[in-house]
């Protein structure tokens, strides 16, 4: 496709006057891209990563998706977005408690209007690749932290989105587990062309992206590969 | 989203507090069941006073002869012996008039065999069975022969029969009434309590001219106590009054200065009164339960406030991931009709059992209709709707962000 996937141009966001969360942003991201956003806590990195995902909205300044400014959607059309075009891997998982694996990977595909027939057949597709097979009735509570992630992470993916946003996905985990999940990570980003935007404060973890942008107060402070 | 994974979602929610959703429900069930069983006793209360009117008859007056006045004191209607035969064949005259039963009663003691039993006698003309909407069950009636030739006939109430003669057909049989002996023609079909509470079947009729000059006696010939006179229709009633006044205070001799020597009575005036106020009744009963129904939808609100609250997270996944306001709004409008749906099926189910429990030991009719169901079910939906709305809408309308940070 023609231009880039993600386009911010002079970004702002202010929670109260004369304190900005991000100021200013500039950049873009091409599809197939795999970039770290890095920072401090307090750094407005996860507010940025909230409005690249349309969770949130920009006070000032212009989010360009696919070349559409998202300023001009509504609620429906931003969640349409979200549904069609974006995955998303938090640090809590954020699998719904009371729903099986199975129907939690499928909730995207509901929202979607696909039928229960095909809901769970993607979703058992979904659960087989992500080395789960057998566990679909069980609750996300049943399983383990790094099991919970990738569950997450088939939910993310079974929309088939050009973009993953991932918020300090190895944050709950050990470093063992989280090598793991970056593996899947590199494996979509190269195997399968998916774009990844990656949030963290740990610098090792970032490593694994390709390129970096480093968010100080508010302000991109560099970017670059690594 | 589609109606199945609604319903799926609905039910496990429901399912995950099971304890506050039944309690929730329990408001719908009480508001529900009071509705339908308000309903099925003010109905069946409202079919007994029809029953009674249908009874007694429609269209009907009554023609009282007036009061004495002796030195001062004045006595009540019917002491003054003034309406006769003849009034009551005029009367039958006016175009508005269907039928007329004069009438010459009293109460006798009847006897047959070892059986005795005292009861009201009254006299009259064939034309009664007209005027009070009555049938012959068994045997027939007397004739306007038998009226003119005076026979001893009768016609028997079903009460009557059961007292003197218990099983056995007592068509074709004598009875004697103040001794002396009269054939049963036929048996009345039964026609229940009237409005004042009297057994309407307890009596039994003969010929008037039977009943005057053989059984009682009056002062003068051919006198009356009443004449019972139906009109032609609802509609004619008022000018059918006016013309059996005039038309009396002419026979009578009446002039403008004197007042009337007899009263004309609307009976259905007063029937019309008694459904009138048992409607009121039946209304006030289901005004009074619908508040329950209130209540139950406000238990419903304030669980639905809560439960949204306490899954604002919950809901922020699922706008993440794509659930349009539309989505959440249905979820969550589909769980509150879900919890008064299942309420008011229980509800309805005890509102029945309890109506029937309640005619069983107090003795009152009740009946449950299917429009009150669907009405109760109706309105419960409703409430569902009503009350789920709001908290609905507030969930709808979180932004994701902050559904998603919410602890």
């Amino acid at each position: 496709m023609e231009g880039p996937l993600i386009s911010v141009s002079g970004l702002s966001k202010y929670y109260l006057e004369n304190m900005p969360v991000l100021k200013d942003i500039n950049f873009s991201i091409d599809s197939g891209e795999f970039v770290a956003i890095m920072g401090h806590s307090g750094s407005g990195k996860s507010t940025l990563m909230n409005i690249l995902g349309c969770l949130d909205t920009p006070t000032g300044g212009h989010y360009y998706l696919e070349g559409r400014d998202t300023a001009a959607l509504n609620a429906d059309e931003l969640a349409l977005l979200r549904n069609r075009l974006i995955g998303f891997v938090f640090q809590g998982f954020n699998l719904l408690p009371r729903s099986s694996i199975l129907d939690n990977i499928g909730l995207p595909l509901l929202y979607a209007g696909k039928s229960k027939a095909e809901r769970r057949e993607k979703a058992l597709l979904m659960l087989d690749r992500i080395g789960l097979a057998g566990f679909g009735e069980r609750k996300p509570n049943q399983l383990s932290g790094g099991q919970q992630q990738r569950v997450a992470i088939a939910r993310a993916l079974v929309t088939d989105p050009k973009l993953i946003l991932a918020d300090e996905p190895t944050g709950n985990l050990d470093t063992q587990t989280g090598e793991d999940i970056m593996k899947i990570f590199h494996v979509l980003n190269e195997d399968h062309n998916i774009t990844i935007i990656l949030v963290t404060h740990e610098a090792d973890i970032a490593a694994h992206a390709k390129r970096l942008i480093r968010v100080v107060d508010g302000r991109i402070a560099s970017d670059q590969p690594s | 989203m589609i109606i199945g994974a609604l319903l799926g979602e609905g039910w496990a929610a429901m399912r995950a507090n099971r304890l506050r959703t039944s309690l929730t429900m329990l408001g719908m069930v009480f508001g529900v069941g009071a509705v339908i069983m308000m309903l099925a006793i003010g109905q069946g209360a409202q079919l007994m006073v029809n029953e009674s009117i249908a009874s007694m008859g429609s269209n009907l007056f009554i023609v009282l002869s007036g009061s004495t006045t002796a030195g001062g004191l004045r006595q009540g209607s019917g002491t003054v012996p003034t309406l006769t035969l003849d009034d009551a064949q005029a009367i039958s005259e006016l175009p508005e008039i269907a039928a007329v039963a004069p009438t010459f009663s009293n109460t006798a003691q009847l006897i047959y065999a070892a059986s005795n039993w005292s009861t009201l006698v009254s006299g009259t003309t064939p034309a009664f069975l007209d005027v009070r909407e009555w049938t012959v069950s068994s045997g027939e009636a007397f004739s306007d022969s038998d009226v003119r030739s005076a026979t001893r006939v009768l016609l028997m109430g079903q009460t009557v029969v059961r007292n003197l003669f218990g099983d056995e057909n007592p068509v074709g049989k004598m009875v004697r009434v103040k001794n002396s002996p009269f054939l049963v023609l036929g048996v009345l079909a039964p026609k229940g309590q009237s409005l004042d509470g009297r057994d309407q079947d307890d009596t039994v009729f003969i010929p008037i001219t039977t009943a005057q000059r053989q059984l009682f006696g009056t002062e003068f010939p051919g006198m009356v106590r009443f004449i019972m006179v139906k009109a032609k229709s609802a509609e004619v009633m008022d000018r059918a009054e006016q013309g059996i006044n005039e038309l009396l205070r002419a026979r009578h001799r009446i002039n403008e200065r004197q007042e009337d020597d007899f009263t004309v009575r609307n009976l259905t005036a007063v029937t019309q009164a008694a459904a009138g106020t048992t409607k009121a009744m039946a209304t006030m009963l289901g005004a009074i339960a619908s508040v329950s129904l209130l209540v139950g939808g406000i238990g419903i609100m304030n669980i639905m406030l809560v439960s949204v609250t306490e899954r604002t997270r919950e809901i922020g996944i699922r706008m993440a991931i794509g659930a349009r306001q539309r989505d959440i709004l249905l979820q969550f409008l589909f769980e509150a009709v879900m919890i008064s749906l299942a309420g008011s099926l229980i509800g309805v189910m005890l509102g029945i059992a309890s109506a029937y429990f309640f005619s069983h030991f107090n003795d009152a009719l009740v009946v449950v209709t299917l429009s009150s169901v669907v009405l109760a079910f109706g309105v419960a939906v409703a409430v569902g709707v009503f009350f789920g709305f709001y908290p609905a809408r507030k969930a709808a309308n979180l932004k994701p962000i902050e559904a998603l940070r919410f602890q």
